[in-house]
């Protein structure tokens, strides 16, 4: 597992987006507990420390729940929301793409990407 | 020495209520329906806007609102809260002013709230400024159709996990329109079948436009005192006997499990309070956001077990005729639901206990719990009222 240390010139949610647009999606883990957090935070949800250590995502997640939003298709139609569980433990919103939206269900297994660019970069999964 | 949790119970008491310009009010700003409310919860009462020392306010929009509306109404108080936590947030009112009104800060506390968000201008544009002010940036860029897609996540994980089905969710809806068709003063009155529940538009999948509350104007406002003085005023008083609040997330995916809220404990916090149980509760009134909120708060509130919810609110149990009366005026699906909807919990809790529900009376209520939820599942909290007899 890669370790890296956060920029400290930047707050958690900062130091974040850059690695992702730099084409890495990185989670923090706690030097103090051992476990992992997200969305990326000053202190560890779990015990407090700040020693908060950036680390390479395995991607892996699981799909906890999943609704479809509604919207025309002119608008652009119908497409996905859901909460991931990641395999480090954290759950995220993100998207499940490249299958209908109505065909993602809770416990799907799903691998991560990063869709899109710079500012724009975007974690999303797609089917493991 | 300080006063202990149990020496809340009975301590203070609701003696006036009012309602203002629900459901449409064209042309009425946000603090003027507040002021209308006030208006009303004071004359029922019999209190001048001038006895007021206590005042306490949340806006989903206004910025230091308790001073806007203070300046309108030309009350100088001695006490001033404008905690917001969402919906909840006029139920948590409670806990600041019934410690003012104990420790003697002030003497009567007027809470109000109003809302013009269904007529007033400029909705879509506030919804943009509030991204901008108030980032999400971790949900934000997924475009969920909040707060609908939350509680729709919500729902598919509590079908998913307990087999909870679309049908029973739709139940929840026909039973508040049920009531709603007895409350001349409900928005949405029409009849409303299950079928028409499935086959509306849906909105976030597997709730439909009819599994979410109404987008109302309107306003409602409540008085608070000490209970020596609560018999003074015109109408029978309305005690509260149990309050208690607790949150654990602020966005759903931050929210431990998604088919138990922090209502667990909330409810747990008040039922020690009052010294009461589930099955001490005469009439409830809980914060129906959506269809699923419902059937949770009853798991969560101990009305039955986690994941049975569906089978139990099934068959009219808590429609007009039912054995367990829930959400009497319409609730938000369909009498009101102006942003913020803690305040009508109150409002129709007092009214049942007083014995004024009209049509929708609850036979001999003397125990009516309030509950309420703000943000998305998020803040939780459960107010117990009671009649003179329960003190
Ligand atoms: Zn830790």
């Amino acid at each position: 597992m890669t370790t890296t240390t956060a920029t400290p010139t930047a707050g958690p949610e900062k130091t974040f987006k850059d690695k992702l647009a730099a084409g890495s999606f990185e989670i923090q883990k706690c030097a103090g507990c051992g476990k992992h957090v997200f969305y990326p935070r000053v202190l560890c949800t779990h015990c407090g420390s700040d020693q908060l250590d950036w680390v390479v995502a395995s991607g892996a997640g699981t799909v906890y729940s999943t609704t479809v939003v509604r919207r025309k298709p002119d608008a652009g139609g119908d497409y996905s929301v859901v909460l991931i569980d990641l395999a480090e433990g954290p759950r995220m919103m993100s998207r499940v793409v490249e299958i209908a939206p109505d065909a993602v269900k809770i416990g799907m297994k799903v691998k991560a990407r990063i869709a899109g660019s710079g500012e724009a970069a975007l974690v999303e999964f797609v089917p493991a | 020495m300080s006063l202990g949790t149990k020496d809340l119970r009975g301590s203070v008491a609701v003696v006036g209520v009012g309602l203002a310009g629900c459901g449409e009010a064209p042309g009425w700003s946000e603090t003027e329906i507040m002021a209308a409310a006030a208006r009303n919860a004071l004359a029922d009462a019999g209190i001048s806007a001038q006895e007021v020392d206590g005042l306490v306010v949340a806006s989903v929009n206004i910025f230091l609102s308790g001073l806007s509306i203070g300046e309108h109404l030309g009350i100088k108080p001695k006490f001033t809260d404008s905690t917001c936590v969402g919906g909840s947030s006029f139920v948590g009112h409670l806990i600041p002013a019934a410690m003012a009104l104990n420790y003697g800060l002030c003497d009567v506390v007027l809470v109000t709230y109003g809302s013009n968000q269904r007529t007033g201008v400029g909705r879509g544009d506030a919804a943009k400024y509030k991204a901008i002010l108030d980032p999400l940036p971790f949900e934000h860029p997924y475009k969920p159709f909040n707060p609908p897609s939350s509680y729709a996540l919500a729902a598919a994980r509590h079908m998913h996990q307990y087999g909870t089905t679309r049908e029973q969710l739709a139940e929840v809806a026909v039973a508040a329109r049920q009531w709603a068709q007895l409350n001349p003063e409900a928005f949405s009155r029409d009849p409303l079948s299950v079928q028409d529940v499935l086959k509306s538009k849906m909105v976030s999948d597997p709730l439909t436009v009819r599994d979410c509350c109404l987008v109302t104007d309107g306003g409602g406002a409540y008085v608070l005192v000490r209970a020596d003085r609560a018999r003074q005023y015109k109408k029978k008083a309305a005690y509260m006997l149990g309050v208690g609040s607790a949150h654990w997330h602020r966005q759903i995916a931050a929210m431990p499990d998604l088919t138990v809220t922090a209502a667990t404990e909330s409810g747990q916090r008040a039922y020690e309070m009052a010294g009461l149980k589930p099955a001490d509760v005469d009439v409830l009134e809980l914060y129906d956001a959506f269809t699923i909120n419902t059937l949770l708060f009853l798991e969560d509130l101990g009305f039955c077990k986690k994941g049975e919810g569906g089978a139990f609110l099934s068959g009219g149990r808590i429609a007009p005729g039912g054995s367990l009366p829930v959400n009497t005026n319409g609730g938000g699906l369909s009498c009101v639901h102006p942003g913020m909807y803690g305040m009508f919990l109150i409002v129709e809790a007092v009214r049942q206990l007083r014995g004024e529900a009209g049509a929708r009376q609850v036979k001999d209520a003397r125990v009516a719990l309030t509950h309420g939820n703000g943000g998305v599942l998020s803040s939780q909290i459960t107010a117990l009222f009671g009649s003179e007899e329960t003190l």
